[in-house]
């Protein structure tokens, strides 16, 4: 870890100023992931901005009848907020799939949705990576990455974003509140939040520097049976090989959103009229360019029966 | 204490302490955070520095430039110790590898320097200054490449195991080309790794030419000798103390990088060192189980009985390495008249492969008894009886060795009824609970009982306090609870009236722990040294040491008696020796049982694999602490799970490395994965072993697990997986998803 400066932010539009103003600076709020990775210098942030004292965490009511969440607002309350479990349970499943009670009490709304990739190659600093060292390779490509990208994916890197609240969140049609350095506002929809790597992998989301997450709103309720299917080896504890999060609705319609497969969670709206039709009929669709390597191709089928398995729970629970 | 004719009567054999079920007498230490392990002597080194390892970035060549300067420069840096400042060293016996490398470099995350600087975070910050220049060198990674030219090799474990290259018996090949039902498949187990809690950690303390370490050691007479040889001093110049030990599983056998360079750092700094290996640099710096490749081939008559049985495994090591002997359970668990055993070695430059858990019999079984289970069902026949009926009570290679006790059989009948066998259908993929296709799984649990010699000083004191010391350790295991349980039998007094003091190489040496031979070994060792101070107490007091009863804290003869305390004196009594096997083990056979019977589901969808319930029924001689024995059983049946469903270090056959090396990517079993085991001992003294009668149960937990799992996945599922771990994606690329 390399000696850095630290501050505490005083208001939201300060911390994005106090960021901007630092080149190598960064926020810190729950520090689950961060910290890790400064031990491993894969993160060498010159100036800490802490934001836990900012007022974020509540959850409240939106005027269009939805919530809104508050970026420091924890995991583990998050998780178990009456009105998230009520009309939003795919949310509160996805986040309790995830981590362990001790990270989740730590860790945040808006930190969660930054978490970095679990890519065995970027952890590991004597190996080529194109996330960590832009332009250095790719030692993931051709190499062990059954838990990595099928889609999404490109010829610099094959990581995945690696969470579960995302996921549901997107399936969710949450927007991203931020306030940039200057003090103005801006809302991001989930879909434009994470980037796909390109040519760029070092860079992960389309915040400008500086630029703090200050809330998540949630629509209103749709209703709907909801489920997220969090496929992996051992039964908790574990990053998903696929995860499914699903709103599905009496008539066989609904949303998903896939995790574990590419750079951000994975949704494609026009793939989801197929969905009374079953997964067989959806995951085409879904998949389509798919570029898995040998290690991983299993996630393809595993897409369907994951759907499938999700559709037919959906089926058993209207 | 010589031990060469099989035990009599003694006065172990009363059992008012050992045998019960007892509470470790570490565990409200361990679990209120008051043990204190080996990186956390603060009283005995307050003073000491951290010293950080840096690991080579690469598989195989050289050092070719070394830029140490900003890291000599960083903020609190004391010393750096690399391969140029650390003077020639040896190599431990037990080391395949160097622990220290360069210029030349044998292996991923050799250790090639240690920072050593005021804090922790400073050596870690400057570590990450070093600037290393690699001539990368041609290795070899591909475990199948390298068997292709592989040659034959016998060896010994270290921990029990051994074979030699081809052993033969009768005639395998007509014998099997002859019979009705053969089995030919070959089965795969990966490399595992270790992954104890605590990593291997030291404290360095030079005092002149005289080294202490606090250390984190299994076998610590073992380790005094290959410090002193690594670092080139007198073996009597070197202390080990380790008397808590947060797991090892064969990974802290041997004398590992943090006791070496803490030594070297300490005397670079010339103060005392700390080091503890970096969590990410584990599993490549240090020692894993080698993956092997396995053929078995199995030939019957209709009848069921085997004919002929053949296995033959491979696997890989670092030169001068040795090869998992897989095959080793083979030579003795089946009857048949035609046998063939063999092992081949492949040459790799991946990390050094050694002993953990049960080496030999753990992987050996999870192909053996998957085997089994596809030749029963070839047979048409049910595998707890094909098991049954190719029980042999001799050894199978010499029939008129006999078994000092065998009850692999009543393990798996009894087995058989509790856990519900019969509602078992043979034919897969008959049962299902909502999205979970639901099989069950058998498999025999085999592994030898090694006896080592093994010595103890016990002592009492005018206040009647029994003090046992002796250099064996406790790695979770128990030690220290049936050490106590056996002096508090042996003299007569409760529980609470014996100290045990462990892991200090200045007391005698103990058995160690390893290869399941500690709790039966060292506990007969300190019986010897209870007797010993037994005759010293009754000469004393001038008793006959034929006619004396030590009971209720008090020494008795005829119509004498006299308390303990005052027998002691003022002075206290004290005596010590060993117990020293002779050549009953050659007699007969000694062997340890078990049946091990799982339940899983298989999600019909996603080919998810959950345990559901676990049974293991033990035949291994006197248990001398049926809670700690059923903790150790436990305990080795999650290993199991973690090896038969997940645990795998997967192999960068380009860089030559294990890619997931931290506790994130390498996976073990988590709590949700056992919801429910449940452990059965049966009644069982084995004479033949010790005058504990006593054999090791520690790796028996563990030997055949794997197997009943994947035996289970395949009557759920009807998908036989033959290269372990059986994953979901193993299982969904042999089946059609069901709805």
């Amino acid at each position: 870890m390399k000696a850095f400066t630290y501050e505490r932010a005083t208001s939201p539009a300060a911390a994005a100023a106090a960021v901007a103003a630092r080149p190598g600076a960064k926020f810190i709020a729950g520090g689950t992931n961060l910290l890790d990775l400064m031990k491993l210098e894969i993160e060498a942030p010159v100036h800490l901005v802490d934001v836990n004292t900012l007022s974020l965490d509540k959850i409240e009511p939106t005027d269009s009848g939805g919530l809104r969440i508050g970026a420091l607002v924890r995991n583990t309350d998050l998780a178990a907020d009456p009105r998230v479990r009520r009309d939003y349970g795919v949310l509160t499943r996805a986040i309790v799939a995830g981590a362990s009670g001790q990270l989740r009490n730590k860790a945040t709304t808006a930190g969660n949705l930054l978490q970095r990739t679990r890519c065995p190659y970027f952890y590991d600093t004597n190996q080529p990576c194109n996330k960590r060292k832009p332009g250095s390779g790719c030692a993931a490509i051709g190499g062990y990455s059954r838990q990595l990208g099928i889609i999404g994916t490109s010829d610099a890197c094959i990581a995945t974003y690696p969470g579960d609240m995302a996921v549901a969140m997107r399936v969710l049609d949450a927007t991203v509140e931020t306030v940039q350095p200057s003090g103005a506002t801006r809302r991001i929809p989930i879909t434009d939040f994470h980037r796909l790597w390109g040519d760029t992998p070092h860079i992960d989301t389309n915040l400008q520097p500086g630029e703090l997450i200050t809330a998540v709103t949630l629509p209103k309720p749709v209703g709907g049976t909801h489920i997220y299917h969090k496929v992996r080896d051992r039964a908790s504890y574990a990053y998903a090989l696929v995860s499914v999060a699903a709103i599905v609705q009496r008539d066989g319609s609904g949303h998903v959103a896939i995790g574990g497969i590419a750079p951000k969670p994975w949704r494609v709206e026009a793939a989801e009229a197929a969905l009374p039709q079953g997964a067989k009929a959806v995951t085409p669709r879904l998949l389509a360019g798919a570029r898995p390597t040998k290690d991983n191709s299993f996630k393809v089928p595993l897409v369907e029966r994951t759907l499938a398995a999700v559709l037919a729970q959906a089926k058993d629970a209207a | 204490m010589k031990f060469d004719t099989p035990a009599g009567q003694n006065p172990i054999d009363q059992l008012k302490v050992v045998g019960k079920p007892t509470d470790r007498i570490d565990g409200k230490f361990k679990t209120t955070g008051t043990a204190p392990y080996a990186y956390e002597r603060h009283d005995v080194a307050p003073d000491a520095a951290y010293g950080y390892v840096v690991g080579a970035g690469i598989a195989k060549g050289r050092i070719a430039g070394m830029d140490l300067a900003a890291a000599k420069a960083a903020p609190g840096v004391l010393t750096i110790v690399t391969a140029d400042t650390a003077g020639t060293l040896g190599k431990g016996d037990m080391n395949t590898a160097k622990l220290l490398g360069g210029p030349a470099v044998d292996h991923y995350h050799q250790a090639i320097a240690l920072v050593v600087a005021e804090t922790f975070e400073q050596a870690r910050a400057a570590a990450a200054l070093i600037r290393v220049d690699y001539a990368r060198g041609q290795g070899r990674f591909d475990l199948d490449e390298a068997l292709k030219t592989a040659p034959l090799k016998g060896d010994s474990s270290g921990e029990g195991s051994s074979a030699p290259p081809v052993d033969r018996v009768g005639k395998f090949e007509q014998a099997f080309a002859a019979a009705p039902v053969q089995l030919d498949a070959v089965y795969e187990t990966p490399d595992q790794s270790h992954a104890m809690m605590e990593p291997h950690a030291s404290i360095a303390r030079w005092q002149g030419d005289e080294l202490t370490l606090w250390t984190s050691n299994q076998m610590i007479n073992w380790g005094k000798g290959d410090v002193a040889k690594t670092l080139g001093i007198p073996k009597e110049k070197v202390r080990l103390i380790s008397p808590y030990i947060g797991g090892g599983f064969g990974g802290k056998l041997f004398v590992r990088a943090d006791a070496v360079l803490a030594a070297l750092g300490a005397r670079q700094a010339g103060r005392p060192v700390k080091v503890t290996l970096q969590r990410p640099l584990m599993i490549n710096n240090t020692t894993h189980r080698p993956a092997t490749r396995q053929r078995i081939r199995l030939g019957a008559g209709k009848d069921g009985k085997l004919v002929a049985i053949a296995h033959e495994s491979g696997s890989g090591d670092l030169p001068g390495g040795g090869p998992e002997t897989a095959v080793s359970q083979t030579k003795l668990l089946y009857a048949g008249a035609n046998r063939l055993t063999s092992m081949r070695l492949a040459v790799l430059d991946l990390p050094e492969g050694n002993a953990m858990r049960a080496p030999g019999e753990a992987p050996g079984l999870m192909a053996l008894e998957v085997a089994m289970d596809e030749m029963a069902e070839k047979l048409g026949m049910d595998p707890v009886q094909f098991r049954i009926i190719n029980d042999t009570q001799v050894d199978p290679e010499k029939p008129n060795r006999k078994f000092s006790q065998r009850q692999l059989v009543e393990c798996l009948r009894l087995g058989a009824d509790k856990f519900g066998w019969a509602q078992r259908s043979a034919t897969p993929r008959a049962k299902r609970d909502g999205a979970w296709l639901v099989g069950m799984g058998v498999a025999s649990g085999f592994r030898n009982n090694i006896t080592m010699k093994s010595g103890a000083r016990v002592g009492i004191d005018r206040k009647g306090q029994v003090t046992v010391a002796t250099d064996m350790t406790d790695i979770g295991t128990g030690s220290y609870t049936i050490i106590a349980q056996t002096a508090a039998e042996m003299m007569g007094v409760p529980l609470d009236k014996v100290t045990v003091l462990l892991g200090d190489s200045s007391f005698p040496t103990a058995a160690g722990s390893g290869g399941q031979w500690g709790a039966n070994s060292s506990t007969a060792g300190v019986y010897a040294a209870c007797m010993k101070l037994r005759e010293a107490v009754a000469q004393k007091l001038g008793f006959n040491s034929n006619d004396v009863s030590f009971a209720d804290g008090k020494v008795r003869s005829g119509n004498r008696s006299v308390p303990l305390a005052q027998a002691a004196g003022t002075s206290g009594l004290s005596a010590e020796d060993s117990i020293e096997f002779g050549d009953l083990a050659k007699k007969e056979q000694q062997s340890t049982f078990a049946g091990h019977f799982v339940e899983v589901g298989v999600h019909a969808y996603t080919g998810e694999i959950r345990i559901r319930r676990m049974l293991a029924v033990c035949a291994a001689g006197r248990i001398l602490n049926p809670k700690s024995a059923r903790s150790q059983v436990i305990g080795a049946m999650t290993m199991g799970v973690g090896a038969a469903l997940m645990e795998e270090l997967a192999v960068d056959k380009r860089f030559g490395f294990f890619v997931n090396h931290d506790l994130a990517s390498y996976e073990v079993p988590v709590h949700a994965d056992i919801p429910h085991q449940e452990v059965i001992f049966l009644d069982e003294v084995d004479p033949m072993s010790s005058p504990m009668k006593a054999k090791g149960v520690g790796e028996l937990g563990l030997c055949g697990v794997g197997a009943a799992i994947a035996n289970a996945v395949y009557n759920a599922s009807g998908v036989r997986v033959r290269e372990y771990p059986v994953t979901l994606d193993k299982v969904i690329a042999g089946s059609a998803m069901i709805a």
